[in-house]
């Protein structure tokens, strides 16, 4: 059973006046079958967390391990995770002009799987995850996120994930800036690959709103840097009719 | 920056182009258009028209010193039905209609060719096949002039090809009949050492379209200068261009549409990429709308992707519009670097550098590439941007 071990995690970032520690100190354990939600205030590091497990260049790790099932995560480079099972959706995906969705998606698949997928039953599979995310066919031959609407580009990273079966997601606020129906889609997307019991989930997020859709096992309060509280789903509750302010002392969110 | 010799007022030449010929674009040349070389100074590097542009890699075409060779070029040209094919003196009077030489180096080309090719398209011939033409360099120097005439109602597709080593200057008039439609991909595809400048002429007939794909590889200094004008109302051009310029390679796009006449369009779209030490590419895009030309439409843009440090762009487009009464005028220009959030991206899903690259690398030229319209040339450019990013990494 895959796991992602995550221990004393310290991460930086180069700003003006020099590195600045955004990471201080996060261990936490991620389970092939479980859904962890990290939830927290803006800014407090929840999507450093992410981009550093999956290795962007801007962060600097200056302590602590990741390991997946033993692999050191942290030597590998970002291709190397994404085919070692670690998937990352992003916030804000990034345009490719000139590149379509279909050759992107066939190039990935070819890349994760170690080997071309065969053609007729890989343009069977596409449509097929296209359609369960309602999305129109003429999608597949746009260009990568280009002119894409919010909505779209969520369930453009979703459709990555449902091709690709990582063994571990990260889904970085793939809530925000949807409207109900586009949440709801795209959930269930995430749904049905939780459902097959072969991913472990960790979804960053700010508001509750998703975890009425996505129901998480675990609940982690993230703030300035590292993780403050866990609990059961019942701690999403809490923060729901409380907020953050309780973890969040003397503006340490800023 | 308009210098000295600017032409003095009332010696412009008759005709629309001398219109032109008092406009800015025209005036920042350092003397009016000429057939004969000896109208034009020796440049020494500051002019406007110079100054982008190593003289010294010139190899003597700036200045006189260079001199045919019997071995210069092999000219081939394949042609399918319906198209005559010649072989002309320097005194045929279909040579030089479609424009006139604007700086020193095509006015030698013109003044120093010996025999020229003309390739006419009868009138209405609507041709299945391309025309092929074969520029293929000896490791001589040679002056050249190529004319492609196409009747009214024409269509063809020419294909210009250059290749092996040759220090070659050379006048390329294109004339489109009316409702002619001429399509011409022209790939600098040289050896390392070839130096090759050129000024391409296009006359635009009445409702005619005439498309240009310039595709810039090789060469240790290539400049092209590709210009249009508008016989007649109506008239179309679109000009496409792609260029990889690599370390030490000089390559330099000038390009003039010069709207002269009411209610023609123009769409101009160049894109480079560029890597390694001192590759320099230099783009110039000037569209003059003369006071006559109402109706206009024109749009012109630039993209460079800067693949590594050491690389230089040198990117001015210029869009000078005498009426108002114009449908519409834009231009851009963008050079960026290579975009690390987009190799992160293709990389977070598994691809690994060198195949993202490529992918971003392709897809930055794609949508020009699918302009070209044949699948043979397509090809051959794609496998040639692979080969170009493979020696890269």
């Amino acid at each position: 059973m895959a796991t992602l071990e995550i221990h004393d995690l310290h991460v930086s970032v180069e700003a003006e006046n020099g590195p600045r520690e955004i990471l201080k100190g996060v261990d936490l354990t991620i389970k092939q079958g479980e859904t962890h939600a990290v939830m927290g205030p803006n800014g407090s590091g929840k999507s450093t967390l992410a981009y550093s497990l999956a290795g962007h260049p801007k962060y600097t790790i200056t302590g602590g391990t990741v390991t997946l099932d033993g692999e050191d995560v942290l030597e590998m480079s970002v291709d190397e995770r994404a085919r070692a099972g670690v998937f990352l959706a992003m916030q804000y995906p990034v345009e490719v002009p000139g590149v379509s969705v279909s050759n992107f998606l066939r190039t990935s698949a070819t890349a994760v799987r170690g080997e071309a997928p065969k053609l007729r039953t890989w343009v069977k599979e596409v449509k097929e995850a296209m359609e369960k995310l309602h999305m129109d066919p003429a999608f597949a031959e746009r260009n990568v996120n280009e002119g894409f609407s919010g909505g779209e580009k969520k369930r453009h990273e979703i459709l990555q994930l449902e091709l690709l079966k990582p063994k571990i997601a990260i889904l970085d606020e793939t809530d925000s800036g949807l409207d109900v129906d586009a949440l709801r889609i795209v959930s269930e997307g995430v749904n049905r690959v939780r459902e097959t019991g072969e991913v472990g989930t960790l979804l960053i997020t700010h508001y509750t709103r998703i975890l009425r859709y996505i129901k998480p096992d675990f609940v982690h309060v993230f703030a300035n840097g590292r993780i403050v509280e866990s609990g059961g789903a019942e701690l999403a509750d809490q923060l729901e009719n409380e907020g953050y302010d309780k973890y969040v002392k003397g503006g340490a969110s800023a | 920056m308009a210098e000295a010799q600017n032409i003095p007022a009332g010696s412009t030449t008759a005709g629309s182009i001398a219109v032109a010929a008092e406009s800015t674009v025209a005036t920042r040349m350092s003397a009016p258009p000429s057939f004969d070389v000896a109208d034009f100074p020796v440049p020494h590097g500051r002019e406007e028209e110079w100054r982008f542009t190593p003289l010294e890699r010139l190899r003597g075409l700036h200045d006189g010193t260079a001199v045919a060779t019997g071995e210069g070029v092999k000219v081939e040209i394949e042609a399918p039905e319906g198209v005559t094919v010649e072989t002309v003196g320097r005194d045929d009077e279909r040579l030089g209609r479609a424009g006139t030489p604007v700086d020193r180096v095509a006015a030698q080309a013109y003044s120093s060719f010996e025999k020229a090719s003309v390739v006419t398209v009868a009138k209405e011939a609507v041709l299945a096949e391309p025309i092929r033409i074969a520029v293929h360099g000896e490791g001589g120097v040679a002056f050249g002039h190529q004319v492609i005439e196409l009747g009214a109602f024409a269509e063809a597709v020419v294909v210009i090809d250059h290749t092996g080593d040759a220090v070659l200057a050379a006048n390329v008039d294109y004339v489109l009949g009316d409702g002619a439609k001429l399509t011409v991909v022209c790939v600098q595809d040289w050896d390392e050492k070839a130096v090759h400048v050129a000024q391409h002429n296009a006359l635009v007939g009445r409702d005619a379209s005439f498309k240009s794909v310039v595709v810039t590889f090789g060469g240790d200094l290539v400049r092209i200068h590709p210009r249009v004008a508008y016989a007649a109302p109506g008239g179309s051009a679109e000009l496409f261009g792609l260029y990889f310029t690599d370390a030490g390679q000089h390559q330099e796009h000038r390009l003039l549409v010069d709207h002269n006449t009411p209610h023609c369009t123009s769409n101009v779209a160049y894109k480079g990429a560029l890597q390694g030490q001192d590759a320099h590419a230099v783009w110039i895009g000037d569209v003059l709308i003369q006071a006559a030309a109402e109706g206009t439409d024109t749009y012109e843009l630039n993209r460079n992707l800067v693949l590594t440090d050491g690389a230089r762009v040198d990117s001015v487009p210029n869009l000078e519009i005498e009426t108002g009464e114009i449908a519409g005028a834009g231009h851009a220009s963008a050079t960026g670097r290579f975009d690390d959030e987009q190799l992160f991206y293709l990389m977070s899903r598994g691809i690994p550098e060198i195949e993202a690259r490529r992918l971003v690398v392709r897809g930055f030229f794609a949508e020009l590439v699918q302009q070209i319209g044949l699948p043979d040339v397509e090809e051959r450019l794609i496998a040639k941007i692979e080969a170009e990013l493979e020696a890269s990494v």
